[in-house]
């Protein structure tokens, strides 16, 4: 295995996407919403494809923009049909992001001709090829160098979310453990609810591009789920998924790397396999839960029970 | 443009009588996995399992993947379909399973089980599908259809496997119908009777692996999941019956699949399983506006029905305490709209609404520039209100012990439906008490404002 400069951007890249969605994802696993970011991050294909449509160009402004609220829109539009439509909230989820992607789908194959939009790159990314994408950055120390665009706008995104849940922290606990409490204070629930759901949105859609949406997700519940079999504190729990996020970067380009050439492959996708690693720290970390469960139990006294 | 319209009509009227081999194929095969999705999708709705569906769709795509490399490595071509679909079967299946072991074996809750399942299996899938691109002798490239369909390379072959599969699901589906049923409304009555719950929820899981696996070429595995609710959930706005919402469902998804993959068959570029897709969500839009049994304008209806009924009985009560407090002859007294407007608290232009409404249901003459004179039938209705409002205050003063002076409100929540049974059974408690409710008329238990 040879490890070269390329290969570092794309683990810092992966590390920042993974590391912003742990963070927002976190509170989509406590508030058991998990699958409203599958949904989301399906739903913005078509937000992707307009915008792509208006502007003739990738990943401008009005690209991210378009895309983010789409993603927004398909949270009001569950709500909607599960409060009016009284609909079960699964099912509302599932027939409003079905319908964008579809729509997605069309609008991209419609004007295939014109849009060099692949969907399979939404789905899978392209983190690969982030790093030759750069701008020239003129760095207080280092001087001038060349970072991947992907770099910076996921880098903004961490530290958005970052801000958010250190600003909001408060707000957002409340809210996830009791959100009666929430609305008899004065919080307003609903207003935490959309504001997450943006955060959510932005999130998807600056990861997509780099690690595409099914990583997305991968990102957005499993470093959160396996944390929070590990601890009951939400700092703690925020912290590790964070930490596991970036954990699986690393390992997951290094397995992507490596594993497959022992079977006499050359390499694969980085995407793909950060995601099968999350699943990986999953199982250890439900082992381990069962584990030290057993253990307890066998070790408490029944007195003290 | 004459000879571009001919020929599009041309193709139109082809494409319409299934002509062409292939569109032939296609149409029948989505218009029966919309059958099928239908009536699989009713259980699962129900059984509130929705996007569990989506999660099995996700986990087939690793089994596909990985049944593709297994023939390649053995020697095949790997493009074997039946093989490739019992990979998908096998990756759905162990899906499930994962799915239920993070539920029962760990502390985290549903929605997170199948988000981790969907998304480490289907990255799992990518990193295989990674490799697989690469391998020597044989192109991996037609398993991405299965992504988001495709149904341009169907063949008859592929046709009969899938038609076959949708049939067995349905025939499945039919067969359970009655304890699949008792699942999806009373899971604990049917733990109670003995049934094997947890089997049965295996069943419905199996089945909807077995449409995905029927869907996988037509539709996809991303979109798959919309074949399962959309049909379904049209239905349910039409109907409350179990029976006629599987019907509807099995008949919506079926149309769905066929409008849907004749529209994509007429249009270029116009991928079949997002045009089916699209369709069935237009159907949905309709069923959610315009259904007669959850629909918008129908529930619309009824609240304003309601609430015009109450309105109705609140004027006529009013009516009717005002004329008791004068002891004033009712067919020739005249109602004051100030008087009311100080009783309800109503704005004057309510009050016009309220009794113009109660003119055309000739409960009170034509309404004066002063009042209003009630009917013969208006006194009679107005009576039989304030005896339902006071027997019902009186109940609760007797019976839940709520005080005099609260009382007024909470009758209000429920004198508008008190049915003639319910009034009867009240007359005959009352009149036991000796609370004065036997009499034809209670006064009033609290002082009228």
């Amino acid at each position: 295995m040879e490890w070269y400069a390329f290969d570092t951007w794309i683990v810092l890249t992966g590390a920042l996407s993974a590391g912003a969605c742990a963070l927002v994802g976190s509170f989509l696993v406590l508030r058991r919403m998990s699958m409203m970011g599958d949904a989301i991050s399906h739903a913005v294909l078509p937000g992707l494809a307009v915008a792509f449509l208006i502007t003739g160009a990738r990943s401008s402004w009005v690209m991210f923009a378009g895309a983010a609220a789409i993603g927004l829109l398909t949270a009001v539009g569950t709500e909607w049909l599960h409060r009016k439509g009284r609909m079960d909230e699964g099912a509302s989820m599932g027939i409003v992001f079905t319908t964008f992607f579809a729509l997605g789908l069309v609008l991209i194959a419609r004007a295939a001709d014109r849009v060099d939009l692949d969907p399979e790159c939404v789905l899978y990314g392209a983190l690969e090829l982030t790093p030759l994408d750069t701008v020239a950055l003129a760095l207080p120390f280092f001087g001038e160098a060349d970072v991947p665009r992907a770099f910076l706008v996921l880098l903004a995104v961490f530290v958005l979310n970052l801000v958010a849940v250190a600003v909001f922290f408060k707000e957002l606990r409340l809210v996830c453990f009791d959100p009666a409490l929430a609305a008899t204070l004065g919080f307003g629930a609903k207003r935490v609810h959309y504001g997450l759901m943006t955060l959510v949105a932005v999130t998807t859609v600056a990861s997509f591009e780099a690690v595409g949406s099914i990583l997305v997700i991968a990102m957005l519940i499993v470093p959160a789920a396996t944390a929070r079999l590990l601890t009951d504190r939400l700092s703690t729990l925020l912290l590790l998924a964070v930490l596991l996020a970036f954990a699986a970067a690393a390992v997951g380009h290094f397995a992507a790397i490596t594993v497959p050439v022992w079977f006499g492959f050359a390499d694969t996708s980085t995407a793909g396999t950060m995601a099968f690693v999350t699943g990986l720290f999953f199982l250890g970390a439900a082992g381990y839960a069962s584990l030290r469960r057993r253990l307890q139990t066998r070790s408490t006294p029944i007195a003290t029970l | 443009m004459t000879g571009g319209e001919s020929e599009f009509s041309e193709i139109f009227v082809r494409v319409l009588l299934l002509r062409d081999y292939n569109t032939r194929l296609v149409v029948l095969s989505t218009a029966l996995l919309g059958i099928a999705g239908g009536v699989v999708g009713s259980f699962l709705l129900l059984r509130k399992r929705a996007l569990m569906g989506d999660a099995i769709a996700h986990a087939t795509f690793p089994g596909v993947v990985a049944a593709f490399m297994l023939l390649v490595l053995l020697g095949g071509d790997g493009r074997f379909l039946p093989w490739l679909l019992l990979g998908a079967l096998a990756g759905g299946a162990l899906g499930c399973v994962a799915v239920v072991w993070i539920r029962t074996a760990t502390r985290i809750k549903d929605d997170a089980a199948m988000g981790i399942v969907l998304s480490v299996f289907f990255g799992g899938g990518v990193a295989l599908f990674g490799m697989a691109q690469r391998m020597p002798g044989t192109s991996a490239a037609g398993l991405k259809s299965f992504l988001y369909g495709n149904t341009a390379a169907m063949v008859w072959g592929d046709f009969l496997l899938l038609a076959v599969s949708a049939v067995v699901v349905l025939v499945i589906a039919l067969f359970f119908f009655k304890e699949l049923r008792l699942l999806c409304f009373d899971e604990a009555f049917a733990r109670a009777q003995g049934w094997p719950v947890r089997f049965l929820d295996g069943i419905l899981l199996a089945l909807a692996a077995g449409i995905t696996v029927v869907g996988l070429q037509a539709v996809g595995i991303i979109l798959i999941i919309a074949m399962l609710i959309i049909p379904a959930a049209s239905a349910r706005q039409w109907t409350h019956r179990f029976g006629w919402m599987l019907i509807l469902a099995a008949a919506l998804g079926g149309a769905s699949g066929w409008v849907g993959s004749t529209v994509s068959a007429l249009l270029p570029k116009a991928p079949a399983g997002a045009v089916i897709v699209l369709t069935a969500a237009a159907i949905f839009l309709v069923s959610l506006l315009a259904g007669s049994d959850r629909g918008l304008a129908r529930r619309g209806w009824r609240a304003r029905k309601l609430a015009q009924r109450v309105e109705r009985q609140h004027l006529l009560r009013a009516a009717f305490e005002l004329l008791e407090e004068q002891n004033a002859d009712p067919r020739t007294t005249l109602v004051r709209w100030s008087d009311l407007a100080r009783r309800r608290s109503w704005t004057a232009h309510r009050l016009r609404r309220a009794a113009t409404r109660a003119y055309n249901d000739a409960l009170v003459n034509k309404p004066e520039a002063d009042g209003f004179q009630l009917s013969d039938r208006g006194w009679r209705e107005a009576t039989r209100v304030t005896r339902n409002h006071r027997l019902w205050e009186l109940y609760l003063i007797e019976r839940a012990d709520i005080a005099p002076s609260h009382v007024d409100r909470d009758a209000d929540t429920i004198e508008h439906v008190l049915g003639p049974d319910l009034v009867r059974e009240l007359e005959r408690v009352m009149a036991r008490q000796g609370g004065g409710g036997g009499a034809p008329l209670p006064p009033s238990p609290h002082p009228l404002s």
